[in-house]
């Protein structure tokens, strides 16, 4: 029963925690929907920690989809061996998570140290900085230390296929009862903080400027666009 | 042809007393809250001076505006594939230090302070971090009256790029002022750095805004805008800017600081742009021909075509009508006395300056001998050297800058010859000749230089409501109609279309 609660009923609830509070916060509290940079206050240490995090945790992302979303099948199809894709995986996947870690330290002794930034952090931002750490930290210990010393776990057969399934509504619990502790720990943990995201200022991830790119320069907008009736 | 309507601003430098009422009555309406402290819409800089924030002008090291490169118009600080390769740092964004730390004074102190055996006094203390300030070295009109005199002058990137040396002995230097509020530019790169797409300029009346819903606080307006005029609020998070006080331009009422502004240096009025227009004339190659390129977008509003063309855009008669009584218009561009800040940025800024004279006249002791052509050496050797106004107002080329000087001189010179006699002389002199005018012109630019009144400086058309919602509707209606309208709650998805 505890397999599925944490494999079926955790992920379903904190991801539909996660998208009620997106909507919620987009209908309501748009105004306090920002990227919350500090840069203005101080310029030196983000200049190192902050694109240290934010590159490293979009290395990181890209290195999930690869491991969870694409299924080995592919790889062997590709003629991408196990031992190739697990170099790649401890070494870009170690160095995306040291920087993810090493960043985050950087941003997090920032915050407590500096005046000026210290004094205007909320619990939350304290809270989300930790979440990410915690996450983080587990993550890079298990794909640089865990991987090489204790097991080379083959995460591609069973956290993989069981990720899947979670999209396609038939979650497959039973492929997660076998996984190390450890793996176990960082995907409730990794859930967990999915589900703070709408309540902290990791919702800018959500608005990232992705359209910039493409749109005009210039922009006008007509005050009548705001006529709720003909 | 896209005919826009602009709302603009003249301010006419000769009669800026540098008093800050402007900038006082600004930052009472808009920006006294919390995050807001540092930030001033509208700030009166004294110059020669770095300004506000610390030189700003140095576009080198912040980056803003556009450029001309390889028969493109690019941002200066990249297009949007290097701003967001760079979003996560910022390298060219000024620090709360360029601006300056807010600060209040512990009042509360000088009331319930202990008995004590020395006076209590209000120590600094900072707005950002609570703790006491030793010593404030910065703030906002810290050089006011070119207090620092040489060890900040030096500072105002205008000052390094001259080529003779400023004197700062108090007989011989210079100083003028320089009320600053946004642009509200008719090609703003705020608006092009802006990644959210959040800042916008509007239909209507070109005033640039920032949507505060869409607004997601990735700062690049903070450097893109040269003016350095967008701020950050670091307790919403969010950019805020000088909104040309469009609620009450809405209804007809100038901006708050020209409302107030003590020397009624302020001037607002509506032109009419052709949109079309306004890419290729911030592309000219050379920058001294962009004051040029940017008078060529505006549109004569007597003229019937436009009028129609304006019409056909849906700009109503009560606009056409205030473009054809714009005293910006008249300034700007059919006397051409009022030139645009810093048009090598390439923004085509829509807040307009008369260069300052006052000084040479004071300079001119023997005006009961001088003949009308003595003024012309007056102009060129004035104190406030012309190539100093060229660099703030022309893009460095000083013919633009003498020939609204002369001008300037010629009203002045003529409305004496009025009084005391010799107008004769005066129309024939080499002075009429250079200014390139006539008395007809002088007569009026002298009534709305010096006697215009409230209703001749603010031609102000009130906001269009006939777009918002149904109004004979909600006559006497309940405030809270939207929620409960008496015929139920109905979706209404096309309805009146």
């Amino acid at each position: 029963m505890a397999g599925i609660f944490w494999w079926v009923i955790f992920p379903y609830m904190t991801l539909a925690i996660m998208f009620v509070g997106l909507l919620y916060r987009y209908a309501y509290r748009q105004k306090s929907w920002s990227a919350p940079s500090t840069e203005m206050f101080e310029k030196k240490w983000l200049r190192i920690g902050s694109p240290l995090f934010h590159w490293g945790i979009i290395f990181a992302f890209a290195g999930h989809i690869m491991g969870m979303v694409i299924p080995k099948g592919v790889y062997e199809f590709i003629g991408i061996t196990d031992e190739l894709y697990h170099m790649g995986a401890i070494y870009g996947g170690g160095l995306a998570g040291l920087m993810v870690v090493a960043g985050l330290v950087i941003l997090l002794i920032r915050k407590m140290t500096i005046d000026r930034i210290r004094v205007h952090a909320t619990f939350s931002d304290f809270f989300s900085v930790f979440a990410l750490l915690i996450v983080s930290g587990m993550g890079t210990y298990m794909t640089i230390i865990y991987n090489t010393t204790v097991v080379s776990y083959e995460y591609r057969t069973t956290i993989g296929p069981w990720f899947r399934s979670l999209f396609t509504f038939q979650p497959d619990y039973q492929m997660m009862l076998e996984v190390p502790f450890i793996f176990q720990t960082h995907i409730i943990a990794a859930f967990a903080l999915f589900a703070s995201i709408p309540f902290t200022h990791l919702i800018h991830f959500y608005s990232a400027p992705v359209t910039y790119p493409i749109r005009a320069p210039q922009q006008y907008r007509s005050r009548s666009q705001y006529q709720k009736k003909g | 042809m896209r005919i826009k309507a602009q709302t603009a601003m003249v301010m006419h430098l000769d009669k800026c007393i540098g008093c800050h009422t402007c900038s006082v009555t600004c930052k009472n309406t808009w920006t006294n809250r919390p995050g807001a402290e540092y930030m001033w819409f509208n700030n009166v800089e004294t110059r020669p001076g770095p300004g506000y924030p610390k030189a700003w002008e140095d576009t080198d090291r912040f980056k803003g505006g556009w450029v001309y490169k390889n028969g493109k118009l690019q941002l200066k600080a990249g297009g949007p594939i290097s701003k967001l390769a760079n979003i996560f740092y910022n390298p060219e964004m000024p620090e709360l230090d360029d601006y300056y730390e807010p600060w209040t004074y512990d009042y509360d102190h000088l009331i319930h302070s202990p008995k004590k055996e020395n006076i209590p006094v209000a120590q600094p203390q900072s707005m950002i971090t609570g703790k006491y300030i030793d010593k404030p070295e910065w703030g906002p009109n810290w050089d006011d009256d070119l207090a620092g005199g040489s060890e900040v002058v030096p500072l105002d990137p205008n000052v390094q790029k001259l080529q003779e040396h400023i004197s700062m002995e108090y007989e011989k230097t210079f100083m003028m002022y320089l009320p600053r509020i946004c642009e509200h530019c008719l090609n703003p790169s705020c608006v092009a750095s802006c990644p959210s797409g959040a800042l916008y300029k509007r239909d209507e009346d070109g005033i640039v805004l920032v949507d505060q819903d869409a607004c997601r606080g990735w700062r690049f307006c903070m450097n893109g805008c040269p003016y350095h005029k967008v701020y950050y609020n670091w307790n919403t998070h969010k950019a805020e800017k000088c909104n040309f006080c469009y609620p009450r331009t809405e209804a007809g009422l100038p901006t708050i600081c020209s409302e107030t502004c003590v020397g009624r240096i302020r001037y607002i009025g509506v032109v009419l742009y052709d949109a079309d227009k306004v890419k290729d004339a911030a592309s000219v190659e050379d920058p001294q021909e962009l004051y040029e390129s940017q008078l060529s977008v505006f549109q004569d509003p007597f003229d019937p075509e436009v009028i129609e063309a304006a019409k056909k855009a849906g700009i109503n008669d009560s606009w056409i009508e205030a473009a054809q009584q714009s005293p910006v218009y008249k300034m700007a561009i059919k006397w051409k006395i009022a030139l645009p800040l810093h048009p090598e940025y390439r923004t085509l800024p829509m807040v307009w300056y008369v260069p300052p004279l006052s000084p040479i006249m004071n300079h001119i002791t023997n005006e009961e001998e001088l003949s009308t052509d003595g003024y012309i050496p007056a102009v060129d050797q004035m104190r406030i050297p012309m190539e100093y106004l060229a660099s703030l107002l022309s893009a460095g080329d000083t013919r633009v800058i003498r020939h609204v000087l002369m001008k300037l001189t010629a009203m002045r010179v003529h409305r004496r010859a009025e009084t005391v006699g010799g107008i004769e002389e005066f129309n024939k002199s080499q002075l009429m000749a250079e200014a390139n005018t006539d008395t007809e012109e002088l007569e009026e630019m002298n009534r709305l230089l010096g006697v215009a009144k409230y209703n001749e400086r603010f031609v102000i058309p009130t906001g269009r409501r006939e777009m918002d919602d149904d109004q004979y509707y909600q006559q006497g209606a309940c405030s809270i109609e939207d929620l409960a309208p008496p015929e139920g709650l109905t979706f209404s998805i096309g309805k009146g279309k």
